[in-house]
């Protein structure tokens, strides 16, 4: 029986997509600091998902040279699975969120789950391709196909970040009486003497300078802002516990010139690691603009 | 950071004349004690001190 599989013109094109489908969803899994997927049950998850993925992709050519053509229907099915991935990502997210003591967002989430589900695609991508390329070349075509593909998922995987659009400048906490400014932004409002001491030792400030008209935009979306605020959380720790309202980091912006104002409370006070931790947040997908491509708005923003 | 509706649950002042409303209103003798009182229903309603002069503060839940 064994010979009989090891017969089929298609099994080793197949297991040659089988296993670069898994490399590229291994490849493509890391938990960073954001923790997430967690280890080691989110992992568990995403990889037996991205298995069924690959061998989705590497199925579907062979099944076409076999004359088999409703089996293509079943990539369809696939979409519709990992669409339920996405949602299944964003109904977990959203539920630790309200737990958080500074929240994603909305529209960060929104990102998080998107990327769960492009990257099986990505997944199915590379399965596809590596087995078509063994069929149409010998095993090396279909290795070298793999090995491209893996590179073009792995570019794939990680978009901008805010220190391509902004520059990032330190700023000092200034506490005038019950107003809270960073440099020249005003921030917000605190009636507490004991919150005003306590910002005054512990807060620490930092201006966001977009660099053109598509920044200014972009970073002017609440759902970027929260973005910055948590990373910096996670990252740095923060200053506060629930029931702490008036020790809440904020962004705000300044309407004249559309740079944002960032006060946090970091637990580490260490300048330079904000400045590249702000500098490395992610820029929302869903939230990124270019009003410059617009043709009728060519001028400022 | 979506659209904030702030509540006023409580208003603390040393100036009783200057104040009337529907949320309920903490009269203190001094703005020591009007800022103690601030600090402890801050901590209790979980909601935030806002100073809107300097004889009143307001009690403010953001949400």
């Amino acid at each position: 029986m064994f010979k009989q599989l090891l017969a089929n013109e298609f099994v080793f094109p197949l297991l040659l997509g089988f296993v670069f489908g898994i490399l590229c969803r291994v490849s493509l899994l890391r938990t960073d600091y954001r923790q997430y997927p967690t280890y080691p049950h989110g992992k568990i998850i995403h990889v037996s998902l991205g298995v069924i993925a690959s061998a989705l992709g590497a199925l579907a050519i062979p099944a076409l040279l076999k004359e088999n053509y409703t089996a293509v229907t079943f990539l369809t099915v696939a979409a519709q699975q990992f669409r339920d991935v996405r949602n299944m990502e964003r109904t977990t997210l959203s539920e630790i969120d309200k737990q958080e003591l500074v929240p994603r967002g909305g529209p960060y989430i929104e990102g998080i789950a998107m990327v769960f589900e492009g990257r099986n695609y990505l997944v199915m991508f590379t399965s596809l391709a590596t087995t078509t390329a063994m069929i149409l070349f010998q095993w090396w075509g279909g290795l070298l196909m793999g090995l491209i593909a893996l590179a073009i998922s792995t570019k794939l995987k990680s978009g901008k970040t805010l220190q391509q659009i902004v520059d990032v400048v330190p700023a000092p906490v200034r506490v005038e009486g019950k107003d809270l400014y960073v440099g020249d932004i005003y921030i917000m409002n605190v009636g507490l003497q004991d919150s005003q001491n306590v910002i005054r030792e512990q807060g620490r400030g930092y201006i966001l300078v977009p660099k053109d008209a598509n920044a200014k935009v972009t970073i002017s979306h609440p759902g970027q802002r929260q973005a910055i605020l948590h990373d910096v959380a996670t990252q740095l720790g923060v200053f506060t516990d629930s029931g702490e309202p008036s020790l809440t980091p904020l962004v705000k912006r300044d309407l004249h010139t559309g740079r944002l104002g960032v006060f946090l409370l970091p637990q580490v006070k260490d300048q330079d690691r904000a400045l590249s931790v702000i500098g490395a947040v992610p820029i929302l997908e869903s939230v990124f603009r270019m009003p410059q491509k617009s043709k009728t708005a060519k001028q400022e923003v | 950071m979506t659209s904030q509706i702030g509540q006023i649950l409580a208003v603390i002042t040393v100036a009783k004349d200057s104040i009337a409303g529907g949320a309920p209103i903490f009269v203190e003798p001094t703005k020591e004690r009007m800022q103690q009182t601030a600090f402890t229903l801050e901590k209790i309603l979980d909601a935030m001190v806002h100073e809107v002069s300097e004889e009143t503060l307001i009690v403010v839940r953001h949400q």
